[in-house]
């Protein structure tokens, strides 16, 4: 059940990436972007973050999703246009970038081979939102402090920026 | 059927999102679809910090999670209203087409 239900995550998750960086109007890839938040949450909960899981829907899915949608909708984006790249990009990019992840893959696998390290939905439940707000304020408080102030900080920008006429 | 995921196959699958985050980053020329290839990026390295806690039975994986989290709402509020100027006073969303900072 697990490794099916990780499966399915995971093609989700690959096929919506990839869709995203196909797809050429921006609404198409806000929305496969949005599949991939989905499967996230889901693997999230197969790791047993149920707080991060739940985060991940509200914060990601919801709000900052909205956000980008808002924008493409209130800007009219349409499809982009197909601007002139590089010969050296156009023909070495994908294979190299494929280099990479597949180097990385393998790099991944001798640290950690799989008879090691193994993950099995229920076996360590930790990521509760008690466990969490506990740590976050006494631990990790300062940063949470630390961290509302950077957003309010931002709140702010995004207000000036949005409201003057810049030349 | 196995009922145990190795541990590399999560990292793995976040390798691959990442790469097809920076994939995305350098290839598309929309403002807006950059800007998604970022978060695409963040939510790799999310699903690693989250395996990494699973990993070590501790939660502050979690709490790093967390925070980027955080930091991408903030990220994508500023972004998004840089995208909105941008395209006040220019008039487009092409990223090769804002070059007044190109020598």
């Amino acid at each position: 059940m697990d490794s099916i239900l990780f499966i399915i995550a995971a093609i989700a998750a690959i096929g919506c990436g990839l869709n995203l960086v196909l797809q050429t109007h921006p609404i198409s890839s806000a929305l496969s972007l949005i599949g991939v938040m989905s499967s996230l949450a889901l693997l999230y909960l197969l790791l047993g973050a149920e707080f991060i899981a739940m985060a991940q829907m509200i914060v990601y899915g919801g709000a900052v999703m909205v956000l980008f949608i808002f924008v493409i909708m209130l800007l009219n984006a349409g499809a982009e246009k197909r601007s002139d790249k590089s010969l050296f990009a156009q023909i070495a990019g994908f294979p190299l970038l494929a280099v990479l992840v597949v180097l990385l893959s393998f790099l991944i696998r001798q640290t950690f081979p799989s008879t090691v390290s193994e993950v099995s939905f229920g076996e360590w439940v930790g990521g509760t939102a008690e466990a969490i707000g506990k740590q976050l304020f006494t631990k990790f408080l300062l940063p949470f402090e630390v961290v509302s102030v950077l957003i309010l900080i931002a709140i702010l920008g995004a207000v000036v920026l949005a409201q003057k006429e810049i030349d | 059927m196995i009922d145990r995921i190795p541990l590399s196959a999560y990292l793995i699958l976040s390798a691959v999102l990442f790469g097809l985050g920076i994939a995305g980053f350098i290839y598309r020329k929309s403002v807006i679809t950059v800007f998604m290839s970022i978060e695409l990026m963040l939510n790799a390295v999310n699903l690693s910090f989250v395996t990494f806690s699973y990993d070590n039975k501790n939660i502050d994986g979690h709490i790093y999670a967390f925070f980027v989290m955080v930091v991408a709402a903030a990220e994508a509020a500023v972004g998004l209203a840089i995208i909105l100027t941008v395209f006040k006073n220019r008039g487009t969303l092409q990223i090769d087409e804002v070059d007044s900072m190109k020598l």
